[in-house]
């Protein structure tokens, strides 16, 4: 996979999606590209987070850690993020990330992402409404938990 | 050392003074006859005076009269031959000749004699001067600085070794060379002589009067510059908190002061120094003057030939100069004097250890006493402050003792006086009632090891650091053939007459049965089960790994690291490691490796065609220009100037980015869009001549599989592989050194150990591809049982100056193996472990105790309480007193400090 590919692939990406395609490049150029084996771990629950993942290929599950064992609580997709909390919010990795398939990403270091967010605002607000949608997400969940409960 | 530097020289090279003196006596009978012969040239050779009677004469006559209370009978040596005139001055003028070069001659040995002379009493002052600093008491240490030391020894007592030779032959030949010529001159004429003779007398006697101020001067001189020195070498050892805290143009204010003062003591030196030559001038210049004067009157009066009036010319000729010199020895007398005080003043001070302390041991070092007893040891600076106060303590020499106490307890100086670094104001040491101090360092160097908190490491391997400990003595001579053996022994004649040791560095001086080892060949497992004992061996193990071994010297050992090779490459086979490391292959293009490392395939030794020197290099640009590649190349140049423009441009030149992931520094960027912008895609043709180069670099760096421009395709792979093949095939001889080539059946001398075994690159962007390949590296190495050889590679990591190479961490824990190494009878822990992690510190306590064993005694002076409950014995301190000891238990009965320190801990 060569860089224009990568760039087309990035274009379909919501995070980058108003990114001009020539910033595009500059974002794949310096990001890192990661392949992946079925199940290796991209990270793991509790690890210091130094970099966040857009998934170019393949998919990957979400896993918690609880006392019961692990528990599998999404699945990524082409085109989706993940590490992005880790790195925006210094804490410790809130779940494990292990590829379903092989699995081909693109690291964006933790210094690289502040750096692109302050080269290009555009970012920022694409990250803010990504994560409003989840908060969003979140909150109806929340509702819908509360609402079965009082049921 | 003798406080007068005539006294010292006499002592030391008295015979070699007496040689050169006769050469001195037995050369001025010819300096004599090259005076004479030219008057008796001029008045009977061309003059003819002695032919004016007879028409020959008998000349070169040799007798010798025996006195009369001998028979008085006259024994005729040589009868002379008879000549003429003209054969005369024929004669003569060869007898003037062989005169001339007999004394020459004379001239040449003595000064050789001299200059070598002077040189060994130089090798013998600083050999003394640098005995002298081995002997310093320590405390000395914190009164002088390093580099005053240093100048001190290297460059105040060098103009002594030039005037050690003319310390007494000058002033013999030199004023001999002037009686010479005033008895001459006597012979001739009284009267001119007595003119001569008192104009000498006002010389000598004013132009030192003139010179004492310039002595001053320069005594002064040298007592900055001295100070200089020790200013600078501050600055290099405290740059550090220069740049915390901003003073730098403090130092400078101060820097320029001291230069100021230089410059004044150098000028006003200059000043006085040529009023004095003035004077000098003017007075050798009367002399001739009233000789002209004088000598022409007699002359033309008849009281004198007038060959004599040349001949006293020709003899006042040379008399300006003996005199002249003769001051100025003088004043150099006067001046190396004053040198050679102010530098012995500094390396006599009070209590420096007796030479016999440090006597070169001739067998192996006896075993230490069973106890040792401190009978009321004060330690105190001034008198007032008490840092030790009064301890009475008994240590048998196998107890493993912990010290525990405040800060302020003393404990670190009770460690310090055992160690012999402080030495006690008052009370005594005993070990089995011999006198602690009077046991040679030799022996305490062996039998005992001190740790401190602060290790100071020598700039050599981690290997010489470590072994340090084990060099007492010289245990096996270095093995010489016969021509170096002869050579050797010349060198240590030489040495011995200088007053040197003949002691030889290349021996080897390693004591192997301190560390328990037979000889060099098993040393190394005592060296890696030391390194594990302070948790040293993994991070040697690494430097192994980045070490570089030549595998000419070590042929064993490339060959197992082959193994190693042909063994990871084996298990890479493995699915699970299927494309984690692309292997280095003469046929394939390896996209891992920039298009520079695939055109050399192979490790660049030295400059030559290392990083973008390679572009520039004429051999590399045939080679590409007769595979039709340099316009290929100068095509990507120009494709990757155009992308890093349109990726980068956007960036504020600050942005790291650039640093980090850019081809082109920021600086330069604008260059390289206004080169674009002029050459408005006439492609690569249109490129001046001036940028090719520049471009040139940027495909040499590009690496497909990392930057994924996607600018090499498989047809650009075969050209570039068939480049490569050119590169190799036409080689030049000159430039075969500059390049040592990838070949899977060949170890590479200028790889490291890891990229040895590894051969290949790791492929970008695989998941933690190097953790597991290096592991899996380690593994393979590990199953050949190389570890070790690793470890002997890592052990050959200099440790830079002072050690700064490592961290403070690995330095101390290289200071610990350094003293554990030598298994050591007694060893004092001085909180040795306070850089370490709490948990780091009490495994390698626990180490240290369970590695002395077989009656050897521990002594931890403990930087946290606590550590103290593995020891069968402590000892509580107070404020330099012993207030109690007991076994931890009994302590702990007891309560007390012991129990509040350890609460506190």
């Amino acid at each position: 996979m060569n860089l224009n590919e990568e760039v087309e692939i990035l274009k379909g990406v919501p995070l980058f999606g108003k990114v001009e395609p020539a910033k595009l490049k500059l974002i794949a150029f310096t990001g890192e590209r990661m392949n992946y084996a079925a199940g290796q771990e991209l990270f793991h629950q509790g690890d210091v987070g130094d970099a966040m993942y857009v998934i170019l290929a393949g998919s990957a599950d979400v896993l918690l850690e609880t006392p019961n064992g692990q528990i599998r609580v999404a699945e990524l997709k082409k085109n989706s993020f993940v590490g992005d909390i880790a790195i925006l919010s210094d804490v410790p990795r809130t779940a494990t990330i292990k590829a379903r398939e092989p699995l081909t990403t693109l690291k964006i270091s933790k210094d690289m992402f502040y750096r692109l967010v302050a080269e290009f605002p555009q970012m920022a607000i694409e990250m803010m409404r990504e994560l409003a949608h989840r908060l969003e997400d979140t909150n109806q969940k929340l509702r819908d938990a509360t609402a079965t409960k009082a049921a | 050392m003798h406080r007068s530097l005539f006294s010292y020289i006499w002592r030391h090279s008295r015979s070699e003074q007496l040689v050169i003196l006769s050469l001195v006596v037995v050369a001025q009978v010819f300096y004599f006859l090259s005076l004479t012969v030219p008057k008796s040239i001029v008045n009977n050779g061309i003059s003819g005076n002695a032919f004016k009677e007879a028409a020959e004469i008998r000349i070169l006559a040799f007798d010798i009269p025996l006195p009369d209370f001998l028979g008085g009978h006259v024994w005729h040596v040589f009868d002379g031959i008879r000549v003429d005139q003209l054969q005369y001055l024929v004669v003569m003028s060869f007898v003037f000749l062989a005169a001339v070069i007999v004394n020459s001659q004379f001239k040449r040995i003595i000064n050789t004699q001299k200059g070598r002379m002077g040189e060994r009493m130089l090798r013998r002052m600083r050999y003394e001067l640098y005995d002298r600093i081995l002997r310093f008491p320590q405390a000395h240490f914190r009164k002088v600085k390093q580099a005053e030391l240093a100048t001190m020894i290297k460059d105040e007592v060098e103009p002594l070794g030039g005037f050690i030779g003319d310390a007494f032959v000058q002033p013999m030949f030199l004023g001999g060379q002037a009686l010479t010529a005033i008895a001459f001159i006597m012979m001739q004429n009284l009267m001119l002589s007595a003119v001569v003779i008192v104009l000498l007398a006002v010389q000598m006697v004013i132009i030192p009067r003139l010179r004492r101020p310039v002595l001053a001067l320069g005594r002064q001189r040298q007592l900055t510059a001295r100070l200089l020195a020790g200013r600078i070498a501050e600055t290099a050892d405290g740059v550090n908190e220069i740049h915390v805290h901003g003073t730098a143009n403090y130092e400078r204010a101060d820097i320029s002061e001291r230069l100021g003062h230089i410059f004044k003591i150098r000028f006003d030196l200059y000043n006085k120094k040529f009023v004095a030559k003035f004077w000098n001038n003017i007075l050798s210049q009367a002399t001739p003057f009233a000789i002209y004067l004088m000598g022409g009157y007699f002359a033309i009066e008849g009281h004198m030939s007038v060959g004599a009036v040349v001949g006293v010319l020709l003899a006042y000729k040379d008399l300006p100069s003996p005199i002249k010199e003769l001051i100025d020895w003088d004043q150099q007398r006067q001046d190396v004097q004053i040198k050679y005080e102010q530098v012995i003043d500094q390396f006599q001070p009070e209590g420096m250890m007796p030479e016999k302390l440090q006597a070169l041991p001739d067998g192996p070092p006896p075993p230490l006493g069973h106890e040792i007893v401190l009978t009321g040891v004060t330690v105190s600076d001034d008198g007032r402050v008490k840092q030790l106060d009064g301890v009475t303590l008994s240590i048998p020499t196998d107890s493993r003792m912990a010290v525990i106490g405040t800060a302020s307890s003393g404990k670190d100086v009770l460690g310090q006086v055992l160690a012999r670094l402080t030495l006690p104001t008052s009370g005594s040491i005993k070990i089995d009632g011999q006198d602690f101090f009077e046991i040679p360092e030799s022996v305490l160097g062996a039998r005992t090891a001190y740790v401190g908190q602060e290790t100071y490491l020598f700039p050599l391997s981690v290997r010489d650091n470590l072994l340090f400990g084990l060099k007492q003595r010289p245990t096996t001579p270095a093995p010489y053939d016969d021509a170096t053996r002869a050579a050797r022994e010349i060198f240590w004649r030489e040495a011995e007459r200088a007053g040197n040791p003949v002691l030889d560095p290349n021996a080897d001086w390693i004591d192997y049965k301190l560390a328990g080892a037979t000889g060099p060949a098993d040393l190394l497992p005592h060296i890696v089960e030391t390194l594990k004992q302070v948790e040293f061996d993994e991070e040697i193990y690494s430097f192994g790994l980045r070490g570089v071994i030549d595998g000419n010297r070590r042929p064993d050992l490339a060959e197992k690291i082959l193994a190693a090779r042909k063994a990871l490459h084996g298990r890479l086979q493995d699915p699970a490691y299927a494309g984690l490391v692309e292997q280095f292959d003469p046929d394939r293009y390896n996209k891992n490796l920039s298009v520079a490392e695939n055109l050399l395939f192979g490790t660049p030794v030295g400059r030559g065609f290392d990083g973008d020197t390679l572009a520039a290099d004429p051999y590399v640009q045939s080679v590409l220009k007769d595979a039709g590649l340099d316009q290929d190349l100068l095509r990507m140049g120009l494709s990757i100037a155009e992308t890093m423009v349109e990726l980068f441009s956007g960036l504020s030149p600050d942005n790291p980015l650039f640093e980090q992931y850019s081809f082109i520094s920021a600086d330069e960027l604008p260059n390289v869009r206004l080169l674009l912008q002029r050459l408005g895609g006439k492609g690569v043709q249109a490129v001046p001549e001036a940028d090719r180069l520049r471009l040139m670099t940027l495909p040499l760096r590009y690496i497909e599989a990392r930057h994924r421009l996607g600018l090499i395709d498989a047809a650009m792979e075969e050209r570039l592989l068939a480049a490569r093949r050119a590169f190799a095939a036409h080689l030049p001889d000159a430039l075969r050194g500059a390049v040592e080539f990838y070949d899977f059946e060949h170890y590479n001398s200028a790889a490291t150990v890891q990229d040895n075994v590894l051969f290949g690159r790791l492929v970008y962007g695989q998941a933690q591809a190097e953790t597991r390949v290096v592991t899996l590296i380690s593994e393979v190495l590990a199953e050949l049982g190389l570890r070790d050889s690793v470890i002997e590679v890592g052990l050959e990591y200099n440790v830079g100056v002072a050690g700064k190479r490592l961290p403070a961490t690995q330095r101390q824990k290289l200071g610990i193996a350094r003293a554990l190494i030598k298994r050591p009878q007694f060893l004092v822990v001085n909180e040795a472990v306070a850089v370490f992690d709490g948990r780091t510190q009490d495994r390698i306590r626990d180490n240290i105790l369970t590695a002395a064993n077989e009656g050897r005694g521990v002594m931890w002076i403990a930087n946290r309480p606590n550590q103290a409950e593995s020891f069968d014995h402590v000892v509580v301190m107070q404020a330099g007193k012993v207030v109690a000891r007991g076994t931890p238990a009994e302590l702990q009965a007891k309560g007390g400090l012991y129990c509040e320190l350890m609460q506190s801990a």
